[in-house]
């Protein structure tokens, strides 16, 4: 559980995007993509779940990409390399479907290009044909854009001030390419909720397969509490069992975004008394 | 009579602190009670208990003073004794057997295991010769001189249990039930290693019950007892995930006992489940208990409570959220039970504690719709009256929903205490295991599985059910694995 590596990969003046490599070679061994591992930083931490980003087997390590949000992402930025976390368990989840779908679309929004990119190269290797639309606020913050091109067919940068690739929101440049060619069999896309949920109604109109991966709040990660539960349809499913990929026509964005600020004002309070 | 009252602490503490409610005897209160046991020679209330702790003999220790040897012979049939001297519901088992229940006042068979438990621990160093001697004569003397040393991860075996066998058990789960079957296996001679889930061992004894129930270091001590025994606990490991039990075969186990619990979390599939404020009774105590939330900000996971509560069920568990929900600044607190105080499956100290707390009752009546406030939070429930009907399969009479009675009830906070279902995260991992219909695995009366080199044990067999019973399981299924390893050797 040492952080044998860190890098900062994304910087603004709000935000970081950073990167660890953890040793744990039980977990580096087993993990598939679309999987996460819960993350305890100190024994006082709460249990967070960050998706696997990559792992190298030879070195016994996986590799985590998270941005610094709230109190115990901060928390986990702050590690030296070097450091241990408290906990670490995994790999957990359900396995992303990396059938050969043929035509894929990938969407990555913010760091959610990070948990795209393992799912892009096992696609990738199963013999998918990939185009890629990768989205951030800022160039600083677009990462792993020259690792996925690598894997795909064709790739479209953007970011919001278009300071790298196309200016605007990566919903908009989603719109232009559905529009110029709708011929996918499968798009995969994770990264805000808000993006998710927009990117689920472009697709519904064309009808084409769309699977997000949820990042609801968790405790267990192991399916005993339900903290981490999401309308599907007219079924509660959870993240950590069923999930956290599911079909994006039938998740219920809107209630997904009211139950992730649940916890907001005591967020508020400990960010107030640390004084981060 | 009176001096035998068991002493509390105050209720300011009650309502504010996660203090343990109850002191327990004191070394006079537990001579008197000890000193009133018959010594029956057919000891009914030994046979009342599921795993037949040695009960006469263990108060006989207590009346000679010999506390170490007092818990000696409750570990002979049970290693948990400062657990189940709290949480085991006596007044149903080895209590209900004693024959002093003639004069309405049997012996508090609880709360001397629980002394014996707490005592025999703490003064291991003042043994006198007698009760060396006579521990030394015990079936088994478990007390190494190690004892009591905090056994890290990777520590040899102690020097009293040498290895009989070549082969190694994996126990997957570090509850109750696998905590014994551990310890037992241990004691017979086997290799054995726990693997947990979550970061610390325990299971339900650290996740579910609270700490003013069962303090955690008790559980600490336990585990570190089991530990010292020789077992290796693997903390933060997911067997189904983070190795298969195919995998494990390979790192050369040989048979395996499942006892993950029945974790799964029920709700009542009503419009409004999902809303801000409402948990399900194991995220509720989970984020208290494991994570210790009524430390926040100290410690960092959050929960929040508000000022009125409402708690669906009315079995130890719900019990246990409502009075914490208190604790943590619930102004009021209501058990909303569908079935009368009559039916209350809750143990009787643990009910009499909830109303001296202040907690109060709504019989009768189950919730059909939880209110929004249109922003995403719980504003309140629309319940529905029940009046009791036939008797039904569980023995008790049913409810039957009065029409036209919905009425409202103001809540900022709800937790669903109903009950818990087989979760299906390890059990879809193992391919050929058969389920019982409710999802359970199935097992035979020696807790083996479909899986030969599979045995299974505690509330993943039985549905939610006492620590006791769970490890009574765990004692049985030891004793199946040594049967079935000695077969295939």
């Amino acid at each position: 559980m040492k952080i044998i590596d860190k890098q900062i990969i994304g910087k603004d003046k709000n935000a970081r995007i950073v990167q660890i490599k953890v040793y744990s070679p039980l977990i580096a061994g087993q993990f598939r993509a679309g999987q996460f591992v819960i993350i305890m930083v100190s024994r006082e931490s709460e249990r967070i779940p960050l998706t696997i980003a990559d792992s190298d087997i030879k070195t016994g390590a996986v590799t985590i990409i998270f941005q610094e949000l709230g109190y115990s992402t901060k928390l986990l930025g702050s590690l030296r390399k070097g450091r241990s976390l408290y906990a670490l368990s995994g790999p957990l989840g359900n396995p992303a479907d990396i059938s050969n779908y043929g035509k894929v679309l990938v969407v990555g929004g913010g760091v959610g290009i990070a948990e795209v990119y393992p799912v892009v190269k096992a696609l990738a290797e199963n013999g998918c044909r990939i185009t890629a639309v990768l989205g951030a606020r800022t160039k600083s913050l677009l990462i792993l854009k020259d690792q996925i091109r690598g894997y795909c067919e064709k790739t479209f940068i953007t970011t919001d001030d278009g300071t790298i690739g196309k200016r605007g929101f990566i919903t908009d440049v989603l719109k232009e390419t559905l529009k110029k060619n709708s011929d996918f069999n499968l798009v995969y896309c994770v990264g805000p909720v808000v993006m998710m949920r927009k990117v689920a109604e472009m697709t519904k109109v064309y009808s084409i397969k769309t699977k997000v991966s949820l990042n609801a709040i968790m405790l267990d990660g192991t399916g005993m509490c339900g903290s981490c539960r999401v309308k599907l349809g007219n079924k509660t499913k959870l993240c950590c069992v069923d999930g956290p990929d599911f079909n994006a026509h039938c998740v219920d964005f809107d209630q997904l975004l009211l139950r992730q600020d649940r916890f907001l004002e005591k967020e508020k309070l400990i960010k107030k008394i640390f004084k981060q | 009579m009176s001096e035998n009252k068991i002493k509390k602490i105050s209720l300011v503490q009650r309502k504010t602190t996660f203090k343990e409610v109850s002191l327990g005897f004191s070394k006079s209160q537990a001579l008197v009670e000890a000193k009133r046991c018959l010594q029956c020679k057919n000891s009914p209330c030994v046979r009342a208990c599921p795993v037949n702790i040695d009960i006469k003999e263990f108060i006989r220790r207590i009346v000679n003073k010999e506390y170490s040897g007092a818990l000696n012979k409750i570990r002979e049939k049970n290693n948990l004794g400062a657990v189940c001297g709290r949480v085991c519901p006596q007044e149903e088992l080895c209590q209900r057997g004693c024959v002093l229940n003639k004069t309405k006042n049997p012996i508090k068979i609880g709360y001397l295991e629980r002394f014996a438990a707490d005592y025999g621990g703490r003064n291991e160093g003042r043994r006198t010769k007698d009760e060396e001697r006579r521990m030394k004569d015990d079936k088994e003397n478990i007390f190494c001189r190690s004892s009591f040393v905090r056994a890290s991860e990777t520590s040899s075996r102690p020097s009293c249990f040498g290895l009989k066998y070549k082969q190694k058990v994996a126990v997957v789960g570090s509850g109750p039930a696998g905590l014994v079957c551990a310890g037992e296996l241990v004691k017979k001679g086997f290799s054995v290693e726990i693997f947990e889930a979550l970061h610390k061992p325990g299971g339900v004894l650290v996740y579910g019950i609270p700490q003013f129930r069962l303090p955690k270091n008790i559980i600490d001590n336990e585990v570190s007892y089991i530990k010292s025994l020789g077992v290796k606990v693997h903390a933060n490991f997911f067997v189904g995930k983070t190795k298969t039990i195919t995998q494990l075969r390979g790192d050369g186990f040989s048979a395996f006992f499942i006892g993950v619990g029945a974790g799964a979390p029920l709700f009542l599939n009503i419009e409004g489940e999902n809303l801000n404020g409402v948990y399900s009774a194991n995220e509720f105590l989970t984020r208290i208990n494991l994570m210790k939330a009524y430390l926040f900000p100290k410690y960092h996971t959050p929960v929040n409570v508000g000022k009125r509560v409402g708690v669906i069920g009315a079995g130890n568990v719900a019990f246990d959220c409502a009075r914490s929900a208190l604790r943590l600044g619930a102004k009021e607190v209501f058990i909303i039970y569908r079935r009368t105080r009559k039916e209350v499956p809750a143990r009787e100290e643990v009910v009499e504690n909830a109303k001296e707390e202040g907690i109060e009752f709504k019989f009768l009546t189950a919730p059909v719709q939880i209110i929004s406030d249109g922003k995403g939070n719980v504003v309140g429930a629309v319940c529905i009256k029940n009046k009791l009907g036939f008797v039904d399969s569980s023995g008790r009479k049913s409810p039957v929903p009065i029409e036209g009675s919905e009425f409202r009830i103001n809540l900022d906070t709800i937790v669903f205490a109903i009950g818990t279902s087989a979760n299906p995260l390890f059990i879809q991992t193992v391919k050929g295991l058969v389920l019982t219909k409710r999802g359970y695995i199935e097992v035979d009366d020696n807790f083996q599985t479909s899986i030969p080199e599979i045995f299974a044990g505690g509330d993943i067999v039985s549905g939610s059910a006492t620590v006791i019973s769970a490890i009574q399981q765990g004692k049985v299924a030891a004793v199946s694995i040594e049967k079935y390893l000695k077969k295939e050797s």
